[in-house]
């Protein structure tokens, strides 16, 4: 028995820091946030070449063949560094989708090449993932025509992979026939919210498995288990930062950390923050190995953390005064994450509305 | 990561299980503050301790069940109970508090006549830290003892004594060298609550029950040998102590517990016909509890590990008290908010007898509110998350002496 990442665990966790804290100085992270693209092909292939890319993909596909537990770990560090790349889609929900659904063919045709980082999926779904957005998508045999908005990780992406309400999972190229997707200019300046139009569009409807919609289901729950270990990671980086600016600036004579005002909010974002890191790692590992709690998990740690998320990002913003309202000390691309994690794949309401008809204790 | 049951824990599990069916009917109510345990939680405490369910790492020659300390094992068993909604044992000051204190600083004499009857629930311990002039600052406590004739002479005040009006014995921290600078000058002792001297008298709280008391000693003697520790090491054990005190104040599977016993009242509560459970509000107030006891039980789980490795806790250990008293209170909140206006009757019935749902809940709601004063109160957990866990400056000090 063992609570928390094993060595192994913590070398992978480590070495995805390393990289991470190497190639987005403040300087770095401007830059791509400024341009706004949410995608950097040498930050991307750095990333692949770690293993991120695949990081779900089985090693005779070419990957690192490890599980949600170490996905949690990068997408925590990527919310640390609020990293502008693709990830929960592209990483997680859609080689765990075609893992689960797919002919044996299709995953020797979609997955060496998702670890190779050369297929990057963005996720769209029409309506179970409790999105606010208007999409809505009609098939008709292997065409697919309609809008999907709020799709994860379009961004660099070579193609999106739909889930459709019944559980069925269609991929289609971005740049194919009838296909029209764009990113939109968007509060998040790490991670671009994408917008998909199809008319009559082709797509590669996949093999499905013995449970579509189940499956569908454990896509969102991964899904959301990684929103919720991003927001984990960039709050611990907004509290990081608060403690050593209130250790640093002084004001009436003193260091505003010796205040208790100030003191006592950096006590309340670590009192709620530390024990959601307990929760994400559970969240991962259920995804992995205790099918029965995965989803109620998941729905907790996606919920939980967005309300911790949105105390952390404002409590911290305000800990350092004006400085922190600015564009300069770059806080907000943090808080702005923060609030991205939040609606995306479901708000707090409606994962723990899920999480009580996950446990049977609501007829709705 | 692994959570994986070996065949032992899946053993354990199904014991357990069994132990429900067969015995469960004859678990006390939890819940509703602290009384001295009756006949019927003597004799659930004395089950649990046979097999090993209560004091499972308490080695066998004081009384344990001589468990190996095995993180997992403890948490099926918190599980199995909450789930089944038993009680799982005596908890008091005696058993969290004094018991790993002394197993900690205590002499091997100390701990051979003081450990299992503590455990057993048949001696009652109080804890005699707070003054009317030291409550938060602990360490300034002015009741003086002074040595005669092979005895600590004792005189002075306490105050917010719990259980001091039932209790057999007191751990005291008074001071004993006055000249000596503030924290250097305690000592922790333990007196017998019947000795000549001490006058007991309870202080009414808000919950309309004698939960606390003023305790007055008078020239009261105990020999030199009643001492943890040595003189003026005090303070050292007062904090020992005050560290279990404030991990058990954020046991997480009592939460849990909580969780499920609202749950069922939601179940079985209706408002204007409609059941509660069914209302969106409510039930978003209750989800969004179970996630966050959901964290604090992994977040315990961790710490359980990380004591294992033999890793400094650190900061993670010191928001346990302040983060488990404060959702202990929002859990204690909802619960009267379900039973609404038809819970507003109260009658608490005192040592003797177990309160009926509505009173235990309401007695909970106010003693929470008391949990997060006692031990060190929320705003003074904040001040030592944030110097001795995040390294923030500390307080200018109005003086370095009490």
């Amino acid at each position: 028995m063992e609570f928390g990442p094993n060595d192994a665990q913590r070398l992978f966790e480590r070495l995805v820091r390393k990289l991470l804290a190497d190639h987005l100085p403040m300087d770095a992270l401007h830059r791509l946030a400024n341009a706004g693209s949410g995608f950097d092909d040498r930050f991307w292939s750095a990333l692949t070449e770690l293993g991120v890319a695949g990081v779900l993909v089985p090693e005779r596909f070419g990957g690192a063949g490890l599980g949600v537990f170490e996905a949690a770990l990068a997408a925590e560090a990527l919310g640390y560094h609020a990293a502008p790349t693709p990830f929960a889609a592209a990483a997680v929900m859609a080689p765990l989708a075609i893992l689960g659904a797919g002919s044996e063919a299709a995953r020797a045709a979609w997955l060496p090449r998702v670890a190779t980082g050369t297929a990057r999926l963005g996720v769209a779904f029409e309506t179970l993932a409790g999105s606010t957005a208007n999409s809505a998508v009609e098939r008709r045999g292997d065409r697919l025509s309609g809008c999907l908005e709020s799709v994860v990780d379009l961004a660099g992406a070579t193609h999106v992979l739909v889930v459709l309400d019944d559980g069925t999972l269609a991929v289609l190229p971005v740049d194919g026939p009838g296909v029209r997707a764009a990113c939109r200019p968007s509060l998040d300046r790490t991670r671009p919210p994408g917008q998909v139009h199809l008319a009559d569009a082709p797509a590669e409807i996949l093999e499905p498995g013995s449970d579509p919609q189940r499956l569908a289901c454990s896509v969102v729950d991964a899904g959301r288990t990684m929103l919720a270990a991003d927001t984990l990671g960039a709050a611990q980086s907004m509290l990081d930062r608060a403690v050593a600016h209130a250790g640093q600036r002084e004001q009436f004579g003193r260091l505003i950390g010796s205040f208790q005002a100030v003191k006592h909010m950096c006590a309340d974002m670590v009192a709620m923050l530390e024990p959601c890191r307990s929760l994400v790692w559970y969240a991962a590992h259920a995804q992995d190995a205790i099918p029965e709690e995965a989803r109620v998990a998941a729905c907790h740690a996606k919920a939980h953390l967005a309300e911790v998320g949105r105390e952390v990002s404002r409590m911290a913003t305000e800990v350092h005064g004006g400085m922190g309202f600015t564009d300069e000390l770059g806080l907000h691309y943090w808080f702005k994450r923060i609030g991205a994690n939040r609606q995306l794949l479901g708000g707090p309401e409606r994962c723990r509305q899920e999480a009580a008809a996950a446990q049977g204790w609501s007829t709705a | 990561m692994d959570l994986t049951y070996s065949d032992t824990h899946r053993a354990l599990q199904a014991e357990i299980r069994e132990f429900a069916r067969t015995y469960g009917h004859l678990s006390p109510r939890s819940g509703g503050g602290r009384k001295r345990p009756d006949q019927k939680t003597l004799d659930w405490q004395r089950r649990l301790l046979e097999r090993g369910y209560a004091a499972r790492t308490i080695p066998r020659e004081y009384g344990g069940y001589g468990g190996a300390s095995d993180v997992l094992e403890a948490a099926i068993i918190a599980d199995e109970f909450s789930r089944a909604g038993l009680s799982p044992g005596i908890m008091n000051q005696g058993i969290s508090m004094l018991v790993p204190t002394l197993l900690e600083v205590g002499t091997e004499e100390q701990r051979r006549r003081w450990i299992a009857p503590t455990i057993r629930g048949e001696v009652i311990w109080c804890q005699g830290y707070s003054e009317p002039g030291a409550g938060s600052d602990l360490a300034s406590a002015q009741t003086r003892a002074v040595v005669d004739d092979g005895h600590f002479v004792i005189n002075g005040q306490k105050i917010w004594t719990s259980s001091a009006h039932y209790a057999d014995m007191m751990f005291l921290l008074c001071r004993t060298d006055p000249d000596r600078p503030k924290h250097a000058g305690l000592s922790y002792l333990l007196v017998p609550m019947t000795t000549p001297g001490i006058d007991v008298r309870p202080l009414t709280t808000m919950t309309g029950r004698a939960e606390f008391n003023e305790v007055f000693f008078t020239d009261v003697r105990v020999p030199v040998d009643q001492i943890v520790m040595g003189r003026g090491d005090g303070w050292h054990v007062a904090n020992i102590t005050l560290k279990h005190e404030r991990s058990m104040l954020g046991d997480p599977n009592r939460l849990m517990q909580r969780v499920h016993r609202i749950r069922d009242l939601m179940t079985r509560t209706r408002i204007d016909g409609v059941r509660v459970a069914d209302m969106p509000e409510l039930r978003d107030r209750l989800l969004r509890l179970q996630g966050e006891v959901m964290a604090s039980r992994c977040h315990y789980l961790r710490l359980l590990t990380e004591r294992a490795r033999g890793e400094d806790p650190g900061v993670k250990q010191l928001i346990v008290k302040y983060f488990g008293t404060t959702l202990g209170h929002r859990l204690s909140a909802l619960a009267v908010d379900v039973l609404g206006a038809a819970g507003l009757v109260y009658e608490p019935r005192g040592e003797a007898a177990e309160d009926d749902e509505a009173t235990t809940w309401h007695i909970d709601y106010m003693y929470d509110i008391g949990l997060m004063i006692g031990g060190g109160t929320s705003q003074i957990q904040k001040n030592i998350i944030a110097e001795r866990g995040l390294g923030l400056p500390r307080e200018p000090k109005a003086s370095a002496r009490g």
